[in-house]
């Protein structure tokens, strides 16, 4: 297993520094040059400009310029915000957790719904509610997310009015923010109704970020649920006369969620893109709307560094789950 | 009387290869319907000109946001109603099928035969090549494609021809490792063996030899990336990154169409709602598809 | 042995449908047999007999869309068709089991094989978990596997063929068995490695005098060890009897097909003595004796009307003209 690991941590160095090389050169995609872009409407003098080339080794070849950066990034320093002045990593760690409130509550949502219905559809195979929970699978990931998002703004928030349209948290609360995460901090605070309005401003957005995972585990549980009752081994835990829950349960599942698990790796890098689209129609203050918010404004180096740190946690937590899967699948587990 | 009783039935012809994918493929009533209406979708933004009842950018100024022909206050004039500056919506959905599927058309094909290509030669040449060219696919799938997309976007500048671009740069991963997988299990194979020691060269190997062999699931994903490029690209155009206005694209239709959520509940719902049955046709031929083509899934 | 009240097993009339109202197909048809306490039953048969399907029946492992249906399917006292879901779980695994063709499938990859053979015993048994564990202990060195305090925590993927089916046997022994069914268990092993495992498999029959039916396609081993035949073909039973008369004297053509395509029996010829033609499939079988169009003794008879059961109960042919000793059909 150690030689599984070790490989895979391998494989993940050479991915981390062909995406920092990417995000690099994204400032010199864009057209006209750096200094020009920095410059903005008001630009900068003659003296200015060969100053700043300077004072950022714009002068220097550019495979130096390179490693500058990546000296720089490794250290924690991901450039400045053009427009806030302030340092890209420290807005990036003050909106993630926002982020990160989201994501997890809608991983969650999609999880649990997704093996539930799989199963139950993979069990009663052919059955009505088999043939339902794969029209609603397949709806759950050819819907556009934003749509979806605005669908159920209309029909819950508008019409009914029983969740809020937008925010994390009603006006008329004031919570101290301790970790960032609201669900904690309202918990935390001494605010009556704080916990509740935060639930209840949670819900839509998780639920619409979370549809598409949801739809995707639903059908992979089926179809690895369906793989494995179909096996011998199956065949001989009934054989010896073991309960229906017992064969389901102890026997195959173990089995089908092996797939799963990397899937729902796989769905992280899907929820944090879906949390873009998301955070922007619920006007949610975290990372996605922060990003997007940056591009209109053209504020490049907020673009590059969280373009960098996204892409750095996908890395991260794929790896992460191939690790897991190591140690789930015994054959892995047992290896050398 | 000693005539051989002949077997109860009797036995079929061999089906040509196509007749039996049709076969199966029609099975599969979710497929057809699928199909069905990709074709008519296909005819209706062919013809749009001539179906769509009004052009999709003129603004009726005495008709703005009108509700849809059978609702209070509708105009049959105007079918689905009309947005905020008076156009007429059905003309605009018209009009932005043939955006969509056109657009979707040109990041398949450009991302496919790119793929492809890259595909054959990491997996026909294998050694640097082929680590070059994975570490390149990995490393693009390592980010999720919106974001990616979003991304290169941004740095070329909104408009639907640089959105067509960055997601036929996002997609052609998947392409490339498909094709690699499907050389490298072929490139074994007995036929393509005896066919190099008959003096084939490479070109003709890679492209003539191996790669109808390795064309089923190619088929299946392009299939499926139609739909994610019609979704994706409605995304984009939601965005303010893709399609701008005035053009009918879906999605740009939605980005607009936010303010009038609590007021014409019209303008939001029609061009979601044609989007996700177009997608859903392609997802369901996809899947048609991907049973037909490997009949040994279906059992 | 003639089938009595204190036959192990009884089974009359038990056929098996899968397929669809318009399209049936009956891979087992009206088959009747019985298995006797400490007998071996050899059940002889090319692939798509229905040889292993009427097993799966038995052990009530058939799942729909498939229809099993029959006379009387009884074990010991029990009329195994009256149970419910419950009481038949009850029996499976403790009574009544059986071993696999391949047993490196036939083990989940996920499970040690201790804990494997341990649920087998806590379903039935019960017991605490030590007293489990040396139970196990003791049935993998029944099953002649050395070192088992060590095995006992092996993954199945680390095991051997040989070595798999022997977890396998132990599984199946686990709660005393008064009936063994083994489907080919032999078939996916090595050559000597099969010689194994069928010595282990009779040694276990003869010391817990259980009934063990032997489901295979190898004529020779069946020969050995099997103390009566049953024959079938494309879903229906040829022939039955003892196992020394049948192979010295086959009744059914099929039978002597059998025996004829054997190496042994082309020693000094060019050929191998085939049969002419395929079992039939589903959509092909055909009028009369299901043997007609590959037979070299058919007659019109034979392709117009099914022939019946010929013969004393323990010795019965399905043939209108059984060979007689020299081997040629009786007019």
């Amino acid at each position: 297993m150690l030689q599984y690991f070790l490989r895979r941590l391998g494989m993940v160095i050479p991915t981390f520094i062909g995406v920092s090389v990417f995000t690099f050169a994204l400032i010199y995609m864009i057209p006209g040059d750096p200094i020009t872009i920095m410059g903005g409407e008001r630009g900068f003098s003659a003296d200015q400009r060969v100053e700043l080339e300077i004072m950022l080794g714009l002068d220097k070849p550019i495979w130096q310029q390179y490693f500058v950066y990546l000296g720089n990034v490794l250290q924690g320093d991901l450039g400045t915000s053009f427009v806030t002045r302030q340092p890209v990593l420290s807005e990036f760690m003050t909106l993630f957790p926002a982020t990160i409130e989201l994501t997890v509550c809608a991983a969650i949502f999609a999880v649990v719904t997704g093996l539930t219905l799989g199963i139950l559809a993979a069990i009663k195979r052919g059955s009505i509610l088999d043939h339902t929970v794969m029209t609603i699978s397949l709806a759950g990931y050819s819907m556009p997310i934003f749509w979806w998002a605005l669908l159920l703004i209309l029909l819950f928030s508008v019409n009914l009015g029983w969740t809020p349209v937008s925010g994390r948290l009603d006006v008329l609360y004031w919570v101290d923010e301790v970790t960032g995460f609201m669900l904690i901090d309202t918990l935390l605070s001494d605010e009556e109704g704080a916990f509740t309005s935060a639930v209840s401003h949670l819900i839509l957005p998780s639920l619409v970020l979370g549809t598409i995972p949801m739809a995707v585990i639903a059908r992979m549980t089926r179809s690895s649920m369906l793989e494995v009752l179909g096996e011998d081994y199956i065949r001989t835990a009934r054989a010896k006369g073991l309960s229906k829950r017992r064969v389901i349960v102890k026997h195959a599942l173990r089995n089908a969620l092996i797939p799963v698990i990397t899937v729902m790796g796989l769905q992280v890098g899907l929820l944090l893109s879906g949390a873009i689209l998301t955070e922007t129609i619920f006007a949610w203050p975290g990372i996605g709307k922060w990003l997007i918010e940056s591009i209109g404004r053209r504020d490049y180096p907020v673009v590059q560094g969280g373009l960098l740190l996204i892409a750095s946690i996908i890395i991260t937590v794929n790896l992460l789950v191939d690790l897991m899967y190591g140690v789930v699948n015994p054959r892995v587990r047992h290896s050398k | 009387m000693t005539q051989a009783t002949a077997p109860k039935s009797v036995a079929r012809k061999p089906q040509t290869p196509l007749a039996e994918f049709w076969s199966y493929f029609i099975k599969n009533r979710g497929a057809l319907i699928g199909f069905c209406f990709i074709v008519f979708i296909v005819l209706i933004a062919v013809f749009a000109n001539f179906v769509a009842p009004h052009h999709p950018h003129e603004q009726f100024r005495d008709f703005i946001l009108v509700p849809p022909a059978w609702a209070e206050g509708g105009n049959a004039q105007f079918w689905l109603g009309t947005d905020g500056v008076g156009r007429d919506i059905l003309s605009r959905l018209i009009h932005g099928a043939r955006l969509s599927l056109l657009i979707g058309l040109v990041i398949v094909t450009v991302s496919l035969v790119l793929g492809i290509c890259l595909g054959l030669v990491a997996g026909y040449f294998g050694g640097f090549v082929d680590v070059t060219i994975m570490r390149f696919a990995d490393i693009l799938l390592s980010m999720p494609a919106l974001l990616l997309a979003i991304a290169i976007v941004a740095i070329l500048g909104p408009s639907i021809v640089n959105s067509g671009l960055a997601l036929s740069l996002v997609y052609l991963p998947h392409y490339i490792r498909l094709t690699r997988a499907s050389v490298m299990t072929e490139l074994n194979k007995d036929y393509v063996v005896s066919s190099r020691v008959a003096g084939a060269g490479s070109l003709r190997l890679m492209f003539i030899t191996i790669l109808p062999n390795c064309l089923a699931p190619l088929i299946v994903q392009a299939t499926l990336g139609f739909s994610n490029a019609i979704l994706d690209m409605a995304a984009l155009g939601f965005l303010g990154l893709g399609a701008q206005p005035p053009l009918p694209e879906w999605g740009t239709m939605l980005a607009t169409a936010r303010e009038f959520i609590q007021s014409a509940w019209w303008v939001v719902t029609f061009p979601g709602l044609i989007i996700l049955v177009t997608v859903l046709a392609f997802n369901l031929m996809g899947d048609g598809l991907r049973d037909a083509l490997d009949p040994k899934l279906k059992q | 042995m003639t089938e009595t009240d204190k036959s192990l097993l009884k089974v009359h009339n038990l056929s098996v449908t899968f397929g669809t109202h318009d399209n049936p197909f009956t891979a087992v048809d009206r088959i009747s047999f019985h298995v006797e306490q400490g007998e071996v039953l050899g059940i002889v048969g090319e692939s798509g007999s229905g040889k292993s399907v009427s097993s799966l029946a038995l052990m009530g492992l058939i799942d729909f869309p498939g229809r099993v249906t029959a006379d009387e399917l009884r074990f010991k006292d029990t009329d195994m068709q009256t149970l419910n879901e419950k009481a038949r779980r009850k029996i499976t695994g403790d009574d009544i089991s059986m071993i696999f063709q391949d047993p490196m499938t036939s083990l989940n990859p996920s499970f040690t094989v201790g804990n494997q053979i341990m649920e087998a015993i806590e379903v039935h048994q019960g017991g605490s978990k030590k007293e489990r564990l040396a139970k196990a202990i003791d049935l993998l060195r029944q099953v002649g596997i050395p070192a088992p305090e060590s095995r006992i925590n092996n993954y199945p993927h680390q095991l051997s063929g040989g070595m798999s089916q022997r977890i396998m046997i132990a599984m199946a022994i686990a709660c005393d068995p008064k009936l063994l069914i083994a489907d080919e268990p032999t078939t996916a092993l090595d050559v000597t490695i099969q010689a194994q495992i069928i010595e282990l498999l009779l040694t276990l029959q003869r010391e817990k005098n259980m009934g063990l039916m032997l489901i295979t396609h190898d004529l020779a081993l069946v020969a050995e060890a099997a103390d009566r035949v049953v024959v079938m073909y494309a879903g229906q039973i040829v022939e039955s009897g003892p196992a020394s008369e049948i192979f010295k004297a086959p009744k059914h053509p099929y039978t002597q097909a059998l025996m004829n395509s054997l190496p042994e029996s082309a020693e000094g010829q060019n050929r191998l003595n085939a049969l002419s033609g395929v079992v039939p499939g589903a959509n092909d079988r055909p009028d009369g004796c299901l043997l007609n169009p590959r037979c070299p003794y058919a007659t019109d008879r034979c392709r117009v009307e099914e022939p019946e059961q010929l013969g004393p109960p323990g010795r019965q042919v399905k043939c209108f003209y059984p060979l007689d000793e020299s081997g040629r059909p009786t007019v």
